[in-house]
């Protein structure tokens, strides 16, 4: 029996993939839950195992292809069944497929014509273009490192003129092919393509905000004996784990137990929708995601059930999973799952920030920067004492700030509790 | 032949004294002398082009003559040697131009003969024949414009360049305004090897004048002494505001046009040897020692000094450099040479 | 443009501008003569010096005999000479027997004579068809003089343009020939600031700034190129029109300017196509600017017959219109 293979959803936001690599080639025979292709998507790669032991009798897609999430990727024949027709794919996927057209672009040749509308020899072909490409447009397409045949041509007889070519260096990356420009080095006046985990922050942050309005808030709050307990394990925990002991998991502990005195803040706001009302729902499960600023990429691991761990356990956690992500292996289980995300800000410097809130939650908070500082105590003493500052982006369909701020003045208390020593 | 009076033995000298017959000697002498050495410097390939005006010794000396230094303007044309150095040219500045040094007026830049001196009254001219009177009649215009008296234009031209538009145009128009202009018409019977009865119907160019409504006469351009006084009425007529005159005279061009022409190919030398017996210069010679205006040996002693003088010019101005490549730029506007400007 | 006089200019047409300015000159400098046929007491053929002969004189006024070439020799005798003549040759079509004057003399009085004599001489001719002046009143001669170093050449459209450069020319050290589109002397209209003023020689002008494309012109066709600009302004296509104003020396900067800004250049000029001031703005632009270049440079230009007609068809057929020259403005915008 013939088995059609689509293109999974790996992740819950997802709505499409890419074929990384494909594992098989036609013929190739394969066990079932052995890996045969490599899938990506946003930000992780993921092999997807054959649901059947069997040969590989088609490969619908090119490696490197994008396809929404549900098209036909591959056909495996089953093994020790008589061959038979394909079976019909079923008639959303055949809908889904159709209307999922490759969104890559591979470079057109320009569609020309001649001034009354009859189309130009069929000889107007990219050696031509070039050849009839004027001294200005050479130039300006070898300054902005882009290939005139890519660019479609508004003059006389298609001929692309230097206007053309100065305005497919400021337009969408598909109207021109770039060369050696890239996120990760850029090259001033030339156009980057984005990658598909950019082009997915690209939306989901314009989701996030078009949806949640954000308000912010920020305490300042004094780490001097957290710190203190803080370096005072660190050495140990070290050689211990092999991980870092930043203050990390010390806020998180923090975070979750404040979580659970303001739950509204742990929880997702439901827009109406076909089956009901608007509704606010309280998540069950404390998932924590740490934002992860990488080099070309953003990511956001989750420490599930953070609630439920110590200040050690979620040092692990938080540990292992910034190592995966540094590696770049971080799997679609570590991604999926939060409920409130904590951005540790302060490696950089950073005093105050505004993040946006992960989609489909209540809040992001952060750590700033630890500073030591002189401040007046209640006794109008001055001391030098560890501040840091935390800041919070709120929906405000879900809490305003009666909550929101409550709930940074209890996290704040509560750091300022801890320490300077104690069990982790 | 000067005017001797064969029943007196005087000399017909037209108020000239002693020394101003001497004086037109030598510049007959000197003229020739620097003639033969701007052809003694081409033989010896050091110059690439000479030309000669041999026959037009008296003729030269004696306009000369009569010219104002420092009031008069000359418009010479290329054959006109003497009647340069008589205004005032030294050797030193005829062989700057032979050999086409910097220092030269024209800065190396005209051929040889092109004489130029704003500070003698030397109009520039190129070696287009009949371009520079007009030149000259303008010039003419300027002096009387301003009023100026005791000054007159001396323009001179060859027979051939009376056949021009511009000589007809130039004489029409001096005469129309009384210009102080003396058309001074050397007649050597040759333009280049076009002989005189190939040129002009009427062979006497000192008849159009009337034509003109200007005077006109005729004289033995030979006989230095003549010249002077033909010269001289036509000028003191020019300078006192009474309007121009056609003067021309007669002498013979001895020598090829220059040296790039062969006039054995036009005429014989049998014919160039017999008017060999007409030299205006041992003619003049020998009515000076007659009537004792010179010896002998001051006659050699000029010659030896002329000579001297030849040496020294040719020897200082050889010595000099040409222009610079650079130079070829200069003075092509006041201002920048390039067309195009920013 | 506005036509309106103000305390500090005055409305003149072309002829009227030429007129006032020499009188200036005449008034200003006693070295300054004007000559040429007809110049005095008829007060030349369009009474540009009409009533001058009575205020300066015919000392300073000259009629002259019918003779070009010494027209202008006479002239360069003149400048030599110290004075500060203004030759008149009365039409353009008469100049060709003073060629070797202009061209072989007063060109290379400075040159040959490495400095020592000097030529200030400016020679004035009306120029230029449209008049129904056929084969001996109607040519355009820039074309026969601007290859020649030593010469200078101006070709003013404007009336205030007549004015600076004809100071600037009778200022000038150096020969200048002053080209006065004949057509243009009642026709153009426009306000001249008072008092004296020159502009100089080897400036262009642009009269209408644009951005798609760059159209160099002068004379008479400047007029119809900024009508034709003025069209395509209002069909929302954007032509800059640079007036050349001075051909010897040209300004090299203002074309190079407009060009790397525009990337396309068309010239028109009402002189033969073939060798004229189009074929040397072109290679210029050519040598200097190739890399700016979106479309193959065009010259709009009369065709290469000896002379228009005077039959009317035989003139409209060598002139170029308007309407011809927006035509060609569209093409070179479209290509």
């Amino acid at each position: 029996m013939a088995t059609t293979i689509t293109m999974p959803q790996l992740g819950e936001t997802v709505t499409e993939g890419t074929v990384a690599q494909w594992l098989k080639s036609v013929g190739d025979s394969v066990d079932k839950y052995e890996d045969f292709v490599e899938v990506s998507t946003d930000k992780v790669n993921a092999g997807v195992p054959s649901p059947v032991t069997g040969t590989i009798r088609e490969l619908l897609v090119k490696e490197g292809e994008t396809v929404a999430t549900g098209t036909p990727i591959a056909v495996i024949d089953e093994a020790g069944a008589a061959k038979t027709a394909l079976t019909a794919a079923p008639a959303a996927t055949a809908a889904s497929a159709a209307a999922a057209a490759p969104v890559a672009a591979a470079p057109p040749a320009p569609a020309v014509s001649s001034p009354n509308g009859a189309p130009a020899a069929a000889g107007v072909e990219s050696e031509s273009a070039l050849r009839g490409a004027s001294p200005a447009v050479r130039r300006l397409a070898r300054e902005h490192r882009i290939d005139i045949r890519a660019i479609k041509g508004s003059g006389s007889n298609g001929r692309v003129t230097a206007d053309d070519v100065l305005a497919a260096v400021t337009a969408a990356p598909s109207a021109a092919v770039t060369r050696t420009s890239t996120y990760a080095q850029p090259i001033p006046g030339s156009t980057v393509t984005l990658t598909q985990a950019r082009r997915i922050i690209a939306e989901r942050m314009v989701e996030s905000k078009r949806t949640a309005p954000h308000a912010w808030s920020m305490v300042e709050i004094d780490v001097t004996d957290v710190w203190s307990w803080r370096v005072r394990e660190k050495d140990r925990f070290e050689r211990e784990s092999g991980y870092k002991l930043t203050l990390l998991p010390f806020f998180i502990r923090a975070v979750v137990e404040s979580l659970a005195a303001f739950p509204l803040m742990n929880a997702r706001f439901v827009p109406a929708s076909g089956s009901g009302q608007p509704s606010i729902y309280v998540n069950g499960e404390v998932n924590i995601g740490i934002a992860i600023g990488l080099a070309t990429n953003l990511v956001v691991p989750v420490i599930r059930r953070a609630d439920k761990l110590s200040i050690k356990g979620i040092a692990l956690a938080a540990g292992e999973l910034i190592e995966k992500a540094r590696k770049g292996k971080l799997g679609v289980d570590d991604l999926a799952g939060g409920t409130f995300t904590v951005n540790n800000n302060g490696a950089n410097g950073s005093w105050a920030s505004a993040p946006i809130i992960n989609g489909g939650q209540a809040g992001i908070v952060t750590m700033e920067a630890v500073v030591k500082k002189v401040v007046v105590r209640d006794d109008d003493s001055l001391a030098i004492r560890r501040m840091m500052n935390s800041c919070l982006s709120l929906d405000h369909r879900v809490v305003d700030g009666y909550v929101a701020s409550g709930f940074l003045a209890d996290l704040k208390q509560r750091l300022e509790r801890m320490g300077p020593q104690g069990d982790l | 032949m000067a005017t001797t009076d064969l029943r007196t033995g005087s000399l017909e000298r037209h108020g000239l004294s002693d020394e101003q017959l001497r004086d037109m000697f030598r510049n007959m002498l000197l003229q020739r002398q620097l003639d033969n050495r701007g052809f003694q410097l081409n033989r010896q390939g050091k110059v690439p082009f000479a030309l000669g005006s041999e026959g037009h010794e008296a003729l030269q000396a004696g306009a000369a003559m009569a010219f104002n230094r420092g009031h008069d303007i000359l418009a010479p044309y290329y054959r006109d040697l003497g009647l340069c150095l008589g205004i005032g040219l030294s050797p030193f500045e005829i062989l700057l131009s032979i050999f086409a040094r910097a220092e030269d007026h024209n800065g190396g830049r005209q051929f040889p003969n092109h004489y130029s001196s704003k500070a003698a009254g030397l109009m520039s001219f190129s070696s287009i024949l009949a371009a520079h009177l007009p030149h000259a009649v303008g010039a003419a215009f300027a002096i009387q414009y301003r009023e100026e008296t005791g000054r007159a234009v001396l323009a001179t031209c060859g027979d051939g360049t009376t056949s021009e538009g511009e000589w007809h145009e130039s004489m029409n128009f001096a005469a129309v305004h009384k210009l102080p202009f003396v058309m001074l018409v050397e007649n050597n019977e040759w333009a280049i090897s076009t002989p005189l009865e190939k040129q002009m119907a009427q062979p006497e160019i000192w008849k159009r004048a009337a034509g003109y409504g200007m005077p006109g006469r005729r004289f033995n351009g030979f006989d230095p002494i003549e010249t002077y006084a033909a010269v001289k009425e036509a000028m003191d007529r020019a300078r006192a505001g009474e309007g121009p005159t056609l003067v021309e005279g007669t002498c013979y061009r001895y020598l090829a046009h220059s040296t790039d022409d062969n006039d054995l190919t036009y005429r014989t030398r049998e014919a160039v040897q017999e008017r060999r017996k007409d030299d205006p210069v041992p003619a003049f010679e020998a009515v000076l020692l007659e009537h004792g205006i010179v010896t002998p040996e001051g006659v050699a002693a000029m010659r030896k000094d002329i000579l001297r003088e030849t040496n020294e010019a040719t020897d200082a101005a050889e010595a000099l450099p040409y222009p610079e490549p650079t130079d070829l730029y200069k003075h092509v506007y006041e201002g920048a040479w390039e067309p195009w400007q920013s | 443009m506005a036509v309106v006089s103000s305390a500090n200019s005055t409305v003149m047409n072309n002829v009227e501008a030429v007129r006032a300015t020499l009188y200036e000159a005449m008034k200003n400098d006693e070295r300054t003569v004007i000559l040429g046929e007809d110049v005095g007491a008829r007060g030349n053929v369009f009474l540009i010096t009409k009533d001058f002969i009575g205020e300066f004189g015919e000392r300073r006024v000259i009629d002259t005999p019918i003779a070009e070439a010494s027209i202008v020799g006479i002239a360069v005798g003149m400048a030599m000479e110290g004075l500060r003549p203004i030759a008149e040759i009365q039409f353009a079509d008469f100049i060709y027997p003073s060629f070797n004057q202009i061209v072989g003399e007063a060109a290379k009085i400075r040159y040959r004579s490495n400095g020592e004599y000097t030529c200030p001489l400016v020679i004035r001719t009306p120029y230029g068809g449209g008049v129904r002046g056929a084969l001996s009143h109607s040519v355009s001669i820039e074309a026969l003089f601007y290859h020649v170093p030593g010469l200078k050449i101006v070709a003013p459209s404007f009336p205030d343009d007549v004015k600076g450069l004809l100071n600037a020319a009778i200022d000038d050290p150096d020969p200048v020939l002053f080209l006065e589109h004949k057509k243009t002397y009642r026709l153009i209209k426009g306000e001249v600031p008072d008092g004296h003023y020159t502009i100089p020689l080897g400036k262009a002008n642009v009269r209408k700034a644009g951005t798609q494309l760059t159209v160099v012109s002068y004379g008479l066709y400047l007029h119809w190129a900024l009508e034709a600009a003025q069209r395509l302004q209002e069909e929302n296509v954007s032509v800059e029109v640079v007036d050349l104003r001075s051909i010897r020396p040209m300004d090299k900067t203002a074309i190079l300017t407009s060009v790397e800004k525009t990337r396309k250049l068309l010239i028109v000029h009402e002189d033969n196509k073939f060798g004229g001031i189009g074929a040397e703005i072109s290679a210029m632009v050519a040598e200097e600017a190739l890399f700016s270049l979106d479309a193959p440079i065009r010259r709009l230009c009369g065709p290469d017959v000896p002379s228009m007609g005077y039959a009317l068809p035989l003139e409209e057929e060598f002139m170029s219109s308007p309407a011809e020259m927006a035509d060609a403005m569209r093409a070179m915008v479209k290509f």
